[in-house]
């Protein structure tokens, strides 16, 4: 009895099958760099904003937050594609659902925003493990709440939570693939393509994989040269 | 002049201050000394704002504390503060650390903030430490950064929150020099401290403090060498 599946690896780099892998990767690179701008900017002004000391502000991050973190990745993609539309009525919705390649920038936005919950979380956790006199000493130089955050506080706090920023600019790329199930054609969609049209899935799910991994590595190792680049002297970090 | 009014203050019903009276006037050198647990630092921290109060006033320079219209942020920065554990900005730089404030709040040039930095650098004594990291200085050295820090604002005002404490004994001097130096040229300052060296050099009045009440004042001779109250007694018995 031999092994009933033909191995074919030569599918990894025959056209056009080649090129839809690097095409995905690329969609994949343009989606999760886009989507951590938005995670990022966003996710440290909710963040910032869940410990200011106005009350209405801090409800605000707070239900952002926890409508964002709580809700499936997948169940909000599916609400922001099929149902976001129709939030801006029939006329400008039905506009809104011709535009070009609505499902990647929806893919976009959606990631950004999920992301931009935790990345709020993370900044909580980092304004916390800044000591009360710390924030006193920047005050009583006559600094204002906002020159505060935005000189000291949310400088320091962000070169304090790098190594957990690193994990979520990797996992923005992996959540990326979930943007296959509103057709954009990432890495992951191009590897079921090519699969339906060459029946060598195995392949190229493995294709895929190996990409993903190096795409992560190079993440990893652009996050370890800022982390160095940006290492509070005197505090733990990698040498 | 700093004015002090019989002023109370509640963490919930934990009452941390009552009825201290105090009036700080301008050139004078202001000690307070206590148990830890008795308010001290907690009343510095009202005098500029960073805590609010819940009875009396605080009356500096002719505008009140207690006033809704008061703009803390203003009355900040007239009145520099020093703290026990430095606090300087780990990802800055000495020089950064000092030029920050005065470029965001007083809106000098890079150019002007940094030559201020460099003048007062120069005047705590550690010019040459104007590109290192707070992790890479001694903590004597961090403190004068701190103390620099605060100057450069050109404050009316100093305080200073146990600034030696957490310093190890041979550094603990650098600091108090810099103080003295401060005092001697008209600073108004108040200090939480249990230098006995410091204070008789300087001190135009020491006030003694225990659970959030000012138990006893006087000049140094009179408090050092000639105790009213039993704590106060008890207290120097302790730190002497």
């Amino acid at each position: 009895m031999g092994f009933a599946y033909d191995f074919d690896w030569g599918v990894l780099w025959r056209q056009p099958y080649g090129m839809w892998l690097l095409e995905g990767l690329w969609l994949t690179i343009k989606i999760g760099f886009l989507a951590w701008i938005i995670a990022l900017s966003f996710g440290i002004f909710i963040g910032t904003l869940r410990v200011t000391p106005w009350r209405w502000l801090r409800f605000i991050a707070t239900a952002y937050t926890e409508v964002f973190r709580n809700i499936p990745f997948l169940v909000q993609l599916f609400f922001w594609y099929y149902a976001g539309p129709m939030v801006f009525g029939q006329h400008l919705g039905r506009q809104i659902n011709q535009i070009m390649g609505l499902n990647y920038y929806v893919a976009i936005f959606a990631l950004g925003l999920y992301t931009a919950s935790r990345v709020a979380e993370h900044m909580r956790a980092g304004f916390a493990s800044i000591s009360r006199d710390q924030y006193q000493a920047v005050l009583s130089t006559g600094m204002t709440q906002y020159q505060m955050y935005r000189y000291v506080i949310i400088p320091y706090a962000l070169r304090i939570i790098t190594p957990p920023l690193t994990t979520e600019f990797l996992t923005i790329f992996k959540n990326s693939s979930i943007a296959m199930t509103i057709g954009v054609a990432e890495i992951t969609f191009m590897s079921y393509r090519i699969d339906a049209e060459t029946f060598h899935g195995l392949e190229a799910t493995t294709g895929a994989m190996f990409i993903y991994l190096i795409l992560g590595l190079t993440v990893v190792r652009i996050m370890g040269i800022i982390e160095a680049k940006f290492k509070i002297p005197g505090m733990i970090g990698r040498e | 002049m700093i004015e002090i009014k019989t002023v109370s203050k509640w963490f919930d019903d934990f009452q941390v201050l009552t009825d201290i009276h105090e009036t700080i006037e301008r050139g004078q050198t202001v000690v307070i000394c206590g148990p830890s647990g008795s308010g001290k630092s907690t009343l510095l921290r009202c005098i500029n704002g960073l805590e609010p109060y819940q009875k009396g006033e605080i009356i500096v320079d002719g505008v009140s504390l207690s006033d809704p219209r008061t703009n803390l942020y203003k009355l900040r920065e007239n009145i520099g503060m020093v703290f026990q554990r430095f606090e300087l900005y780990p990802h800055m730089t000495a020089l950064q650390n000092i030029s920050l404030a005065p470029m965001k709040v007083r809106k000098l040039s890079r150019e002007k903030a940094e030559k201020k930095a460099m003048d007062l650098l120069e005047r705590v004594g550690i010019p040459d430490k104007a590109d290192a990291y707070p992790a890479n200085l001694s903590g004597g050295q961090q403190q004068r950064v701190a103390i620099a820090r605060s100057l450069a604002m050109e404050p009316k005002y100093m305080m200073f929150d146990e600034p030696t404490s957490a310093l190890d004994p041979e550094m603990i001097q650098e600091v108090l020099d810099v103080m003295i130096a401060l005092a001697k040229e008209g600073m108004t300052m108040l200090c939480v401290t249990h230098e006995m060296g410091f204070a008789r050099e300087v001190a135009d009045e020491i006030i003694f403090m225990d659970f959030g009440k000012i138990v006893e004042r006087g000049t140094y001779e009179e408090f050092f060498k000639n105790p009213k109250s039993e704590r106060a007694k008890e207290f120097l018995k302790q730190i002497l």
